[in-house]
């Protein structure tokens, strides 16, 4: 018989012994077996990107092609890239403490980073880099000057430290600042030549600069000298342009590329998964991506609350997903907010919302009711969209469907980009398919794309609300998360509920399907993140 | 003669000034604005990014000197720059050509060697069994939009690879010169040859089916046959040098409307050739680029009818230059 | 019988003898006017004989392969693909004849005016018909739609233009050779206006290839809105068309639902090698020099 100090030593050295196979495995398994070398080949859904430059551009085909060359001051962690709170350190030592009432945020820079011509990366080019990024000098463009309303200054005071002051504390900063085009670039070339890096390419990221073949490829090769130790796992990489999606569908089937970072629709997903088996791997994620249906208030008679209001109530959402996400790349009924977000309502408080609601015939006979008070039953109108499939002129068929269940008689009017941005922006449409893509989840600035234009000066809905702009300000100032939670429902519920200033539709879906070799990789719901490849390897 | 190539040339200059007048006019009638595509994808737009862009662009300066500057910039070689991508446009086509080129030849050559053999034969059996086969799949061709075949082609070959080996195969996507991997180059292009080379050749076995017809009704080839010659020697000795006449205009004005079978073949098969340059140059609104393809296309178009006028005026001793 | 009902019945016998022998001297042409009269019936009647309406969508029934609910299956929104087809022979035709008249008439109207007057009126229209043969019809198309919006008729518009060129070359041709001939001068010495020349004379001579271009041009517009819509320049969401059928959700499900690529293009491919082969027996049974001896 075991005395009880026997059982005793014998169960803890179990204990001991399972916690320390429990530690070992837990501890990144996956580094044991990584394998080093190949080349990732994939494919950049686009036609050739108008410049190279993450400043001033604002397409995925920019970020695609030159992201693995370069490196950003922060990064949203690549191993939980669906959270929007998750963030790492790509240049700096480690996430600071905000200061000062968190108007101020101190960062110190990685020492020994080279750009791959050999000179040192110091704080300096950041704070140069950031500088161009949110006050860009005079006749330099900057894409995301307007995110960055909330910076005062960006010092360096020396060479390892990077101080960033706020006008005011608010909790869009950080993400805002671990924007993937947010690329750090040597002070002496900007200062020189602000124009320099539309053609070129020269960075301290996990890969070095190649070749450029304009709209066709673009290739680079590992960066000996990269400044987390045995990243990149890759020799290098070849990054083709590919602006045809049934091209891309047969260049994985026939193992011409191994992916592409944008997103597939389901059908595309269905073949490859029929077809290649295990071969083929799916990851799936919301996508911070929304189409919405606005209404110019400006023309009769959608400034009319009740004509808008029935246009919400005909449609129903939560019939509509479920069949829509079968052949279009959208997927989760939503609000105003990111589904997957902390501050997204739940599907109570949706259901509270006009276009919402649980019994669509209701919704539907009051819609109808309210049509006729407004003089408009039958009202024929045109829906302007633009001339891409998904899930663009999914939606709008859909919502013209819907739409003609409640005797709204609409036609589809479809042009090419240029047009259409130029008549929304002149006004010359009755009701538009618009989209609100951001890079980030950053639900505090997502949401401004409703304030009015005096404010957001890509709103188009052709609307003045003090209020709303009022409730907004005071939600960005807010620091407290509960409070915060609050007043951000009551700013949908106004813009969605009250003013009706923009019809949802069911939030996209991003699905990438890659082939099984590639690993390293997770989705995340931007198609702007996680896409410098220095986590990525391939086990063949 | 040279004062007829002289007098065509002199000619053709309003017609190059005509067509310059009209993409200028037609792009700058299209509403929107190549910097606010350019800025926009993202959704939100600086306008103060977007006024910049139009002064680097050269956007804001007034209508008549632009045109001025893209006429004269023409006649001096000069090309201007992409208003995309910042280079200069002979760079981004001079990049592109050799895959269209490819293709073109490669697909004339397809014509040239189906379709005349076929078409004589279809001539000297009119009406047989084999004439109607002939005229058929020519028509065929001819009726096929060319995108079709080749979105078709293409499944055809996915699905009896994997039958056949397994696996799927298509054609590599990213393109490499003849010189640098001849066989690889060859199987990226041989399916979008074939494609446009169908409609070339249906296109040139009727008209050498119909010009032989012509042409074996003539005296001379009756005399010919009486005098007992064998029938190759009268058909190809006699018949086809002069069927052959009309033939050989035909596939060089074919040539220059090849541009526009390009347009779409290219954009079916993702190439990096001048088609799908045309369609993105016109969907960016890059209007530098699109003049420029506009104005190279034209000025095809206008060589090419003079030198197969030329051509066929000095090969028919009976043509003269009215 | 009657001399009236016997002659009756040699009448109908001698019609049914001239289709026969028709038929059996030009088979091919005899398939090709039974192909547009199809597709003509088709775009008349489409209300009649399509078994659902071609914009239904029908979210449960998607991407299905045919059966014996839909014919030739439904595409990605459910809609069923028959009547879509047949519906689409409507826009196909009207775009095609409209198309071809305006464009044929155009051109016969330019051609011969061109060679009639001749000079400096033959010189500029020369030039300006060259513009527009050369011109890129992708251009004109993205031009005319981002100017006037899309829709049927501006897609005619678009396609028309390089048609004329083409009528007006080969009308004026023609036209050139009869200008030659003296009893046109003869007819202008003894007073007779302009109009009342060309009609009487010239025009009747350029009618036959002028027909046979029309049938080879109706041809032609289809398989040019075919490729506008694929390239997103032609007809636009809902409205039924072959080319825009071929768009878009075509491609995406070829691998997994073929019929939605395979039948449009069928129908279209089908369509222009009836109109194509009427017209190469229209040409042959009109052109003495290819009648067989």
């Amino acid at each position: 018989m075991k005395n009880r100090t026997g059982w005793l030593a014998e169960s803890l050295s179990i204990a001991l012994s399972a916690a320390l196979a429990a530690a070992l495995t837990a501890a990144p398994a996956a580094a044991e077996n990584i394998k080093r070398g190949g080349i990732l080949t994939y494919m950049i859904p686009a036609d050739a990107p108008p410049s190279l430059d993450g400043h001033k551009e604002n397409t995925y085909a920019t970020l695609h092609a030159t992201a693995p060359f370069y490196s950003t001051l922060i990064a949203i962690n690549p191993d939980n890239p669906s959270s929007s709170t998750d963030f790492v350190c790509d240049l700096c030592t480690e996430m600071p403490k905000a200061t000062d009432d968190g108007k101020t945020y101190t960062f110190k820079i990685r020492k020994g980073v080279k750009f791959h011509d050999g000179t040192p990366l110091t704080a300096a080019d950041v704070a140069t880099s950031w500088q161009y990024i949110v006050h860009p000098p005079k006749g330099v463009s900057s894409a995301r000057e307007s995110y960055m309303v909330m910076v005062d200054t960006v010092e360096s005071p020396d060479p390892e430290t990077v101080v960033f002051k706020l006008k005011f504390a608010t909790s869009a900063f950080l993400p805002a600042l671990a924007d993937p085009f947010a690329y750090i670039y040597k002070k002496e070339t900007l200062e020189k030549d602000p124009t320099w890096y539309e053609k070129n390419i020269l960075g301290s990221g996990p890969f070095k600069f190649v070749a450029y073949e304009t709209g066709q490829s673009i290739k680079g090769v590992r960066n000996p000298d990269y400044y987390h130790e045995g990243q990149p796992y890759l020799d290098g990489f070849t990054a083709i342009f590919a602006a045809k999606q049934s091209v891309r569908v047969d260049a994985i089937r026939a193992d011409r590329a191994a992916t592409e970072f944008r997103g597939m629709p389901p059908s595309a997903r269905d073949e490859l998964v029929k077809e290649l088996g295990d071969k083929i791997t799916v990851q799936t994620s919301d996508w911070n991506c929304v189409n919405l249906l606005t209404p110019n208030q400006k023309k009769k008679p959608f400034d009319d609350v009740r004509v808008r209001r029935a246009m919400a109530l005909a449609i129903d959402p939560w019939k509509g997903a479920p069949a829509l996400s079968k052949i279009a790349t959208v997927h989760t009924v939503g609000g105003l907010v990111f589904p997957g977000s902390p501050l997204a309502a739940t599907k109570e408080e949706l259901q509270k919302i006009v276009g919402f609601g649980p019994d669509i015939e209701k919704s539907r006979a009051e819609a109808k009711k309210l049509l006729e008070e407004a003089g408009a039953a039958g009202l024929k109108f045109e829906l302007m969209n633009r001339n891409v499939d998904q899930p663009y002129k999914f939606v709008a068929t859909w919502a013209i469907d819907e739409w003609s269940k409640i005797g709204l008689k609409v036609t589809q009017r479809v042009l090419p980009t240029g047009p259409f941005y130029d008549a929304l922006r002149s006004g010359s449409f009755e009701v538009a398919v618009e989209f609100n893509c951001q890079n980030m989840v950053n639900p505090l600035l997502d949401v401004a794309k409703v304030l009015p234009r005096s404010v957001y000066p890509e709103n188009y809905g052709g609307y003045e609300d003090p209020k709303l702009i009022e409730i907004y300000n005071s939600m960005l100032r807010e620091t407290d998360p509960a409070k915060q939670r609050a007043k951000m429902r009551e700013f949908e519920t106004y813009a969605l509920d009250t003013q009706v200033d923009t019809i949802m539709t069911p939030w996209w879906s991003r699905i990438i399907t890659h082939r099984s070799y590639m690993k390293g990789w997770k989705i995340s719901p931007s198609h702007y993140l996680n896409l410098n490849l220095a986590n990525i390897w391939l086990d063949k | 003669m040279y004062r007829y190539i002289l007098n065509r040339l002199l000619l053709s200059i309003p017609t190059l000034i005509g067509a310059a007048a009209l993409v200028f006019i037609l792009m700058r009638l299209i509403p929107g604005d190549i910097c606010v595509v350019r800025l926009g994808s993202g959704g939100s737009i600086n306008p103060t990014a977007v006024a910049n862009c139009h002064a680097q662009l050269g956007l804001d300066r007034s209508l008549v000197l632009q045109f001025f500057d893209f006429i004269v910039g023409f006649a001096r070689g000069d090309f201007g720059t992409s208003m995309w991508s910042g280079k200069p446009v002979s760079q981004e086509i001079a990049t592109r050509i050799p895959v269209s080129l490819e293709i073109a030849l490669l697909a004339t050559l397809v014509a040239v060697l189906i379709a005349i053999p076929l078409g004589t034969i279809s001539a000297l059996h009119q009406n047989s069994w084999l004439d109607h086969i002939v005229r058929t799949v020519a028509i065929a061709g001819i009726a096929t939009p060319s995108f079709w075949l080749g979105i078709m082609s293409i499944l055809v070959v996915l699905e009896v690879s994997h039958l056949a080996f397994g696996a799927p195969w298509m054609p590599p996507i990213d393109y490499v010169s003849l010189w640098d991997d001849p066989l690889r180059n060859l199987s990226i292009v041989i399916l979008p040859a074939i494609t446009i080379g169908y409609r070339y050749s249906a296109v040139t076995m009727r008209m050498t089916r119909s010009a032989m017809l012509e042409v074996l009704r003539e005296d001379y080839i009756r005399t010919a046959r009486a005098k007992g010659l064998f029938e190759h020697i009268v058909v190809n000795r006699h018949a086809l040098q002069n069927a052959l006449l009309p033939v050989v205009t035909l596939i060089g004005i074919e040539f220059a409307f090849l541009i526009g079978g390009l347009v779409v073949t290219e954009q079916v098969f993702n190439l990096n050739g001048i088609g799908r340059l045309f369609v993105l140059a016109v969907q960016n609104q890059d209007y530098t680029l699109t003049q420029a393809l506009v104005m190279l296309t034209v000025a095809i178009f206008v060589v090419t009818n003079l030198a197969v006028d030329v051509l066929y005026a000095w090969l028919d001793p009976r043509i003269r230059f009215g | 019988m009657t001399v009236l009902a016997q002659d009756a019945l040699a009448l109908r016998r001698s019609w049914l003898d001239t289709a026969f022998a028709f038929s059996r001297r030009q088979p091919l042409g005899t398939f090709g006017l039974v192909v547009v009269v199809v597709a003509a019936i088709a775009g008349l009647s489409a209300e009649w004989i399509a078994p659902y309406s071609p914009t239904a969508n029908d979210f449960a029934a998607m991407t299905e392969p045919p059966s014996a609910a839909h014919w030739l299956g439904t595409d990605q929104f459910g809609r069923d693909l028959l009547s879509r087809i047949i519906y689409g022979a409507r826009t196909a035709l009207i775009i095609g004849f409209v198309s071809a008249f305006v464009g044929g008439f155009a051109g016969l109207v330019l051609g011969v005016g061109s060679a009639y007057f001749g000079g400096v009126i033959d010189l500029v229209l020369q030039r300006v018909m060259d513009v527009l043969m050369a011109f890129p019809l992708i251009i004109m198309a993205l031009a005319v739609v981002a100017i006037f919006g899309t829709g049927v008729q501006n897609v005619i518009v678009a396609i028309t233009v390089p048609l004329v060129p083409r009528c007006a070359r080969v009308v004026r041709a023609s036209a050139l050779s009869i200008r030659e001939v003296p009893y046109i001068d003869a007819a202008r010495t003894c007073g007779f206006g302009h109009a009342r020349i060309i009609l009487r004379h010239m025009v009747p001579n350029v009618v036959a290839p002028f027909l046979i271009m029309l049938t080879a041009f109706v041809g032609q517009a289809i398989l040019a809105e075919a490729s506008l819509s694929y390239l997103g320049l032609g007809v636009q969401e809902p409205t039924p068309a072959w080319g825009l059928m071929l768009q878009g959700g075509a491609e995406e499900y070829a691998s997994t639902a073929p019929w939605i690529a395979i039948f449009p293009g069928l129908a279209i491919a089908l369509t222009v090698f009836g109109f194509s082969l009427f017209g190469d027996a229209l040409r042959d049974a009109i052109d003495p020099k290819l009648r067989d001896r």
